[in-house]
C-alpha cells in the first residue's frame, strides 16, 4: 500500500465523480433518448434505398438474368462477387479496432470498440446476403446444408462466416449486458416494449461483483477467440480465388494480402464511423482529435503493410511477365483497366500511407476525407481483382457478343449494391438508435481506473 | 408349451391373412383408380417394342420413363457405363474450321448460339510459326479442378471418365466456372431467345440427339462428350458431323479411337503422331489429346466472319 502509483491512482479515482458519471450517461444516452428531425431522414433514405434494392433483386431473379444482368460466361461473377469481398473485408474492423486494440492495452479502444463490432456484425451479414445475390439459384441455398461437401472452399467459407458471425454478436452483446441495464434505469418516455426489451435482454444484470467477473472474463476469451477467426474469414475468402486454376489469382500470397488490404479498410471505415458518429450524436467529448490523431498514424502503418503485399502480389509476377501472368497483368498496367488500376494505387495506397504522416492531415476533417477516399479505392480493388483477371483466360475469347468480351455492372446489380451498403449503415443507424453506440461502463471504468488516455493524450 | 407355441403360430397366422386380405383389397382399389385416371396426353411419339415384337408408337404420356428419349434424371447421370473409360483425340491437322461440330453440337444438344459446348480457337503459338484452328470442350480431366470446388457434388467424376453435371442439384454459385482453366464452361442465364426455343422444341429429338439437355436457368453446363450416345455405342454428334473427321472418340480400355471412318490403336496414335494435352504443367489430366497441325490436309484460312455476333 505504500507504492506511490497506487496513492496517485486513488487520486484519479477520486476526480472522477458522480457527477460527471450522471453527465456521460445523459450524454452517451442522448442519441437513444431522442431522434432529430435528420436522424429520421437519414433512416428514410436509407429503408428507401434497401427497397428499391429489393425491387431490384425482384426484377432480377423474375425475368431473364441475361437481360437484368450483364454477367456472361467469361466475366460470371461480377460486382457481387466483389462487394462480397468488400463486405467480409470491412466485418474485419470488429478485430482490429476492438479485439487487438483491448489485448495491446491502447486504452483509447473504449469508446470505438462498439462501433467497430456492429460494424463488424452487420458488414458479414451483408456480405451474405451479396453472395446470395449472386446465385444462380438462390432457391437451392439450403442445398449447401443437404448436401455440402468439406472439399469445397465455399463450404469452408460458410463455416468460418457462420462461426465468425455468432462470435462477433455475442462480443457485440456481452459488453452490451450492463449499458442494457443503464438503458433501462436510465431511459424515459420510451415505449414499453422497448423498455421491456432492455430488461429482458439484460438478463438480470445486477452489477454484482461477481456478475462482473464472469462478464469480464467472458469478453477476453471471446476477444482472443474473435482474432484468429477475423484472419480466417478473409483467408478463406482469399482462396476462394486462390484455389483456382487462373494465374491472376494463384499466388500463395493471397490471404495474407487480403488480410492487410481488410485491416487498412478497416481503419479507414472506422474513421469515417467516428466522424459521423462524433457530428451526428455530438459526442466532441468523447471521440476526441486524439483518436483521429491515432487512427491516422493507424492508417499509415496499415498502408505500408498493403503496398507490402502488393509489390509481392504485383510485382513479382511482372518481373518475370510469363506467358501465362502477362495477358491479365499488361491489361491492368497499361491496358483497358489501367486508369482504375492506378487510381486504386494512388488514392487507395499511396494517399493514406504519406498524407497523415503530416500532423494537419491527422485532424479530424483532412483525415476523414482520406479516409472516405481509401474506403471508395478499397471498393474498386476488389472489382480489380475479380472482374479483370476473369476477361482474360488462359484461353483466348474468340468470336463472342461484345457483351460478352466486357462487363460493366447493369443498373440492376448496382441499385443491388447500394442497397447492401444502405441496408449496412441502416444496421448500424437503427442499432445506434437503440443502444448507446459508446459503452458507457467500459469509458466510465477506465476513467475510473485514471486512464485518462481513452479520449486524452496523457 | 407345445400347444401354447401352437396356439400361438395359429394366432399369427390368422392375424397375417387377416393383414394380407386387407393389403390385397386395398391394392385392387388403389390399381382400379390408378386405371381410371387417364393421363393427359403429351402428343410426343415414343417408339416401344411390343411383347409380341413389334415397334410401336404410342404416346408418351403411357411410358413411365423412356430411357432413350427423356432427358437423364439425377440417379442416371450420376451412374457412369460400366467398362468404359471414354477419350479423345483431335487431329489439329484435319480441321478447316468449318464449324460443322458446332453446329452439331447445339442441335444435339438443343442450345443456340451464342452458347457453345465446343469452341474453334484460332490458336498461334508464336509470331514465327503457323496458325491452326483448335476445337476445344470440356477435357473431362482426370483431375478435375472444377469438381474439387463445386460446394454441393452438383459435377464431378463419373466411372466413365465423364465429367457430368446434376443440374437438379447446382446451385449456380459459378465456382466451377471460375475454376476451370479452360473456360469450357456455361451458364444458363435464361436468355430470352433460348427460353423460347427449349420450349418450342420440348418434344423434338433432332438428329443425334443427346439425352443431356441444355441446363436449367440459373445452372451450369458444359460439353458432355454426348453421353447418352456414348452409352448406347454411339458417337458424339460432333465426331460425326465433322466433314473432315478431325475428332476421334473412343475407349481408352479398348485402346481405341474412331471418327467414324478411320479406327485407330489409340496409344500408337499419340506415340507416332506426338500427341498432346492442352497445359499439361497445370496437372489436370486431360481426357482429351490433341495431334500437333503438321502436315495440313489443309493450307490456314483466316475465318471472315464472326459468327457469334448477335446478342
Amino acid at each position: 500500500m505504500k507504492d506511490p502509483r497506487i496513492l496517485s491512482e486513488k487520486t484519479t479515482y477520486e476526480t472522477f465523480t458522480q457527477e460527471e458519471y450522471m453527465e456521460m450517461k445523459s450524454d452517451l444516452l442522448r442519441p437513444v433518448q431522442t431522434i432529430g428531425k435528420w436522424g429520421k431522414i437519414w433512416i428514410a433514405f436509407l429503408i428507401m434505398v434497401c427497397i428499391a434494392g429489393v425491387v431490384a433483386y425482384y426484377i432480377q431473379e423474375t425475368r431473364s438474368k441475361y437481360v437484368t444482368v450483364s454477367l456472361r460466361d467469361y466475366t460470371m461473377w461480377g460486382v457481387y462477387i466483389s462487394n462480397f469481398v468488400f463486405f467480409v473485408a470491412l466485418s474485419l474492423i470488429g478485430v482490429l479496432m476492438s479485439a487487438v486494440l483491448k489485448l495491446t492495452h491502447f486504452e483509447w479502444y473504449r469508446p470505438l470498440s462498439r462501433i467497430a463490432e456492429i460494424i463488424a456484425v452487420s458488414a458479414i451479414m451483408l456480405a451474405g446476403v451479396s453472395i446470395v445475390a449472386a446465385m444462380g439459384r438462390p432457391d437451392r441455398l439450403h442445398y449447401l446444408f443437404l448436401h455440402g461437401r468439406i472439399q469445397s472452399p465455399i463450404v469452408w467459407d460458410i463455416i468460418v462466416i457462420l462461426t465468425y458471425i455468432t462470435a462477433s454478436l455475442i462480443l457485440l452483446f456481452i459488453p452490451l449486458i450492463p449499458s442494457l441495464s443503464t438503458c433501462s434505469n436510465h431511459l424515459h418516455n420510451k415505449p414499453k416494449w422497448q423498455m421491456r426489451m432492455y430488461e429482458f435482454l439484460s438478463l438480470g444484470w445486477e452489477g454484482t461483483p461477481e456478475q462482473w467477473k464472469v462478464l469480464k472474463k467472458c469478453i477476453k476469451i471471446l476477444t482472443v477467440l474473435v482474432i484468429p477467426l477475423g484472419v480466417s474469414i478473409h483467408t478463406v475468402t482469399a482462396w476462394l480465388f486462390a484455389t483456382t486454376l487462373r494465374s491472376e489469382w494463384d499466388s500463395t500470397n493471397f490471404g495474407a494480402y487480403f488480410v492487410s488490404g481488410a485491416f487498412l479498410l478497416g481503419v479507414a471505415a472506422m474513421i469515417v464511423a467516428v466522424f459521423v458518429f462524433r457530428k451526428a450524436y455530438k459526442l466532441e467529448n468523447y471521440l476526441t482529435p486524439m483518436h483521429f490523431d491515432k487512427l491516422g498514424q493507424a492508417l499509415v502503418l496499415m498502408s505500408c503493410i498493403y503496398i507490402y503485399f502488393n509489390v509481392n502480389e504485383y510485382l513479382v509476377p511482372a518481373y518475370k511477365m510469363s506467358g501465362l501472368h502477362a495477358n491479365h497483368l499488361l491489361s491492368v498496367f497499361i491496358g483497358k483497366d489501367a486508369p482504375l488500376y492506378w487510381s486504386v494505387v494512388f488514392f487507395g495506397m499511396f494517399v493514406p500511407a504519406i498524407l497523415p504522416l503530416f500532423k494537419a492531415m491527422r485532424k479530424p476533417v483532412p483525415l476523414t476525407v482520406i479516409a472516405v477516399v481509401v474506403v471508395i479505392a478499397a471498393w474498386f480493388k476488389r472489382y480489380l481483382i475479380v472482374i479483370p483477371g476473369l476477361a482474360h483466360p488462359y484461353m483466348p475469347i474468340q468470336d463472342v457478343p461484345k457483351s460478352w468480351m466486357h462487363y460493366s455492372p447493369s443498373l440492376v446489380e448496382m441499385t443491388i449494391v447500394s442497397a447492401t451498403f444502405a441496408a449496412m449503415m441502416l444496421i448500424v443507424t437503427i442499432f445506434s438508435r437503440f443502444f448507446p453506440i459508446i459503452s458507457v461502463w467500459e469509458v466510465a471504468e477506465g476513467k475510473l481506473e485514471g486512464k485518462d488516455e481513452i479520449i486524452n493524450y496523457k | 408349451m407345445e400347444s401354447e407355441n401352437e396356439n400361438n403360430g395359429r394366432r399369427k397366422f390368422l392375424k397375417f391373412g387377416l393383414l394380407a386380405g386387407g393389403a390385397t383389397i386395398a391394392s385392387i382399389g388403389i390399381q382400379k383408380n390408378l386405371l381410371s385416371e387417364e393421363k393427359p396426353l403429351t402428343g410426343k411419339k415414343v417408339k416401344v417394342l411390343t411383347a409380341d415384337g413389334h415397334l410401336v408408337e404410342v404416346d408418351s404420356s403411357h411410358v413411365e420413363h423412356h430411357a432413350s428419349n427423356d432427358p437423364y434424371t439425377a440417379e442416371e447421370i450420376r451412374k457412369g457405363v460400366e467398362g468404359r473409360k471414354f477419350i479423345r483425340v483431335i487431329d489439329l491437322s484435319r480441321c478447316a474450321n468449318e464449324r460443322k461440330c458446332v453446329e452439331g453440337c447445339q442441335k444435339a444438344h438443343k442450345i443456340l448460339a451464342p452458347v457453345e459446348y465446343l469452341k474453334v480457337k484460332r490458336m498461334q503459338d508464336s509470331e514465327l510459326t503457323s496458325p491452326y484452328w483448335m476445337p476445344t470442350m470440356c477435357f473431362h480431366c482426370d483431375n478435375p479442378p472444377c469438381t474439387k470446388v463445386c460446394p454441393v457434388d452438383a459435377t464431378f467424376k463419373r466411372t466413365d471418365g465423364i465429367v457430368a453435371i446434376d443440374n437438379d442439384r447446382c446451385i449456380g454459385c459459378k465456382f466451377c466456372m471460375a475454376a476451370c482453366p479452360y473456360s469450357a464452361r456455361t451458364f444458363n442465364f435464361g436468355r430470352p431467345e433460348q427460353k423460347k426455343f427449349t420450349e418450342a422444341n420440348k418434344d423434338s429429338i433432332p438428329d443425334n440427339y443427346c439425352r443431356t439437355s441444355y441446363a436449367q436457368e440459373g445452372t451450369v453446363a458444359k460439353c458432355d462428350f454426348c453421353t447418352s450416345r456414348c452409352e448406347q455405342g454411339l458417337l458424339p454428334a460432333c465426331v460425326v458431323e465433322c466433314p473432315n473427321g478431325a475428332i476421334f472418340h473412343g475407349d481408352e480400355l479398348e485402346d481405341t479411337v474412331t471418327n467414324g471412318e478411320d479406327t485407330f490403336r489409340l496409344t500408337e496414335l499419340l506415340r507416332s503422331r506426338a500427341g498432346y494435352r492442352l497445359f499439361e504443367e497445370l496437372g489436370t489430366k486431360p481426357r482429351v489429346y490433341y495431334l500437333p497441325p503438321v502436315k495440313r490436309q489443309f493450307p490456314f484460312e483466316e475465318a471472315t466472319e464472326a459468327h457469334n455476333t448477335q446478342e
